[in-house]
């Protein structure tokens, strides 16, 4: 048995590192790597949370189907997979106009 | 019991090790693979949660589908290793400080109150089978279920347009 707290702290700690190397990166696609890093975090915590109200559905709570959370994940899967690919065209789209990956050299929406 | 703790930190270590390579490496192929390392324990740590399902589609879609993708551009675009510019300072005295405030405040409050909400095993039941999804999936999430069809028609023609040459 782990506590339940376990799972959400190292969630927790993944989406931070996920949030400090949004804010610190400067290559757009690590920057980009980060965000993946964040879904996973949020990820883990529907994964742990469903297996919780496996066993902990408070009486009454009729609504609450408990594998709903990880059907989530996969939605949230499936999100993760069209905004890869849409946004890794964009940075090809960005990189064939500017020829760099700096975020900091790409200021302009239009040159 | 007591393997089920071993495993979870030990992936858990894993896990944040990857995460903290990603920002620390320069080079993005460095950072690609270190995220491979983090999704593959994650779905190790899925499988402890009972859920094979969500274990077996984080390797195939993630580690695998996801990150190909990247390394296919990074290798594309051939990008080096990241240059150190100075732009804008605001992320990083503002930024920081403030996420590392919220993930304290966060981690507190787990570690102060956490107890509270009891623990999570592996159930012995049935629960968390390929079956089982597929049938909430196809019976209450039906209608989300089809609308992501047509999210992922409308990403894969965002997609080819902007990938397409002006010309």
């Amino acid at each position: 048995m782990i506590p339940l707290s376990w799972y959400l702290i190292l969630s927790a700690v993944l989406f931070s590192l996920g949030v400090l190397g949004f804010l610190l990166k400067r290559n757009i696609i690590t920057i980009f790597m980060s965000i993946e890093l964040m879904l996973n975090a949020v990820n883990l915590s529907f994964v742990a949370f469903a297996n919780y109200w496996n066993t902990h559905v408070p009486p009454g709570q009729t609504s609450i189907i408990p594998l709903s959370g990880q059907v989530f994940v996969f939605f949230v899967m499936v999100v993760a997979a069209a905004e890869a690919a849409v946004g890794l065209a964009i940075i090809i789209a960005v990189f064939r106009t500017r020829e760099t990956l700096n975020v900091d050299r790409v200021n302009l929406l239009k040159l | 019991m007591i393997i089920h703790q071993v495993l979870f930190i030990v992936f858990g270590i894993i896990c944040v090790a990857g995460a903290v390579n990603l920002l620390v490496q320069r080079h993005p192929i460095n950072s690609a693979l270190s995220l491979v390392v983090v999704m593959a324990s994650l779905a190790l740590i899925y499988l402890l949660l009972g859920a094979e399902f969500v274990a077996a589609i984080q390797v195939i879609v993630y580690a695998g589908a996801i990150m190909v993708l990247f390394v296919f551009v990074i290798m594309l675009l051939n990008a080096g290793a990241e240059e150190r510019t100075r732009g804008s300072q605001v992320a990083l005295f503002v930024g920081v400080p403030g996420m590392i405030a919220l993930a304290a405040t966060v981690g507190w409050l787990l570690v102060h109150s956490g107890g509270q909400l009891g623990g999570v095993t592996i159930s012995s039941s049935s629960f968390g089978e390929t079956h089982q999804i597929a049938r909430l999936l196809f019976k209450d999430f039906l209608l989300p279920f089809e609308i992501t069809s047509v999210l992922i028609l409308i990403a894969i023609m965002g997609a080819v347009v902007l990938g397409k040459r002006e010309n």
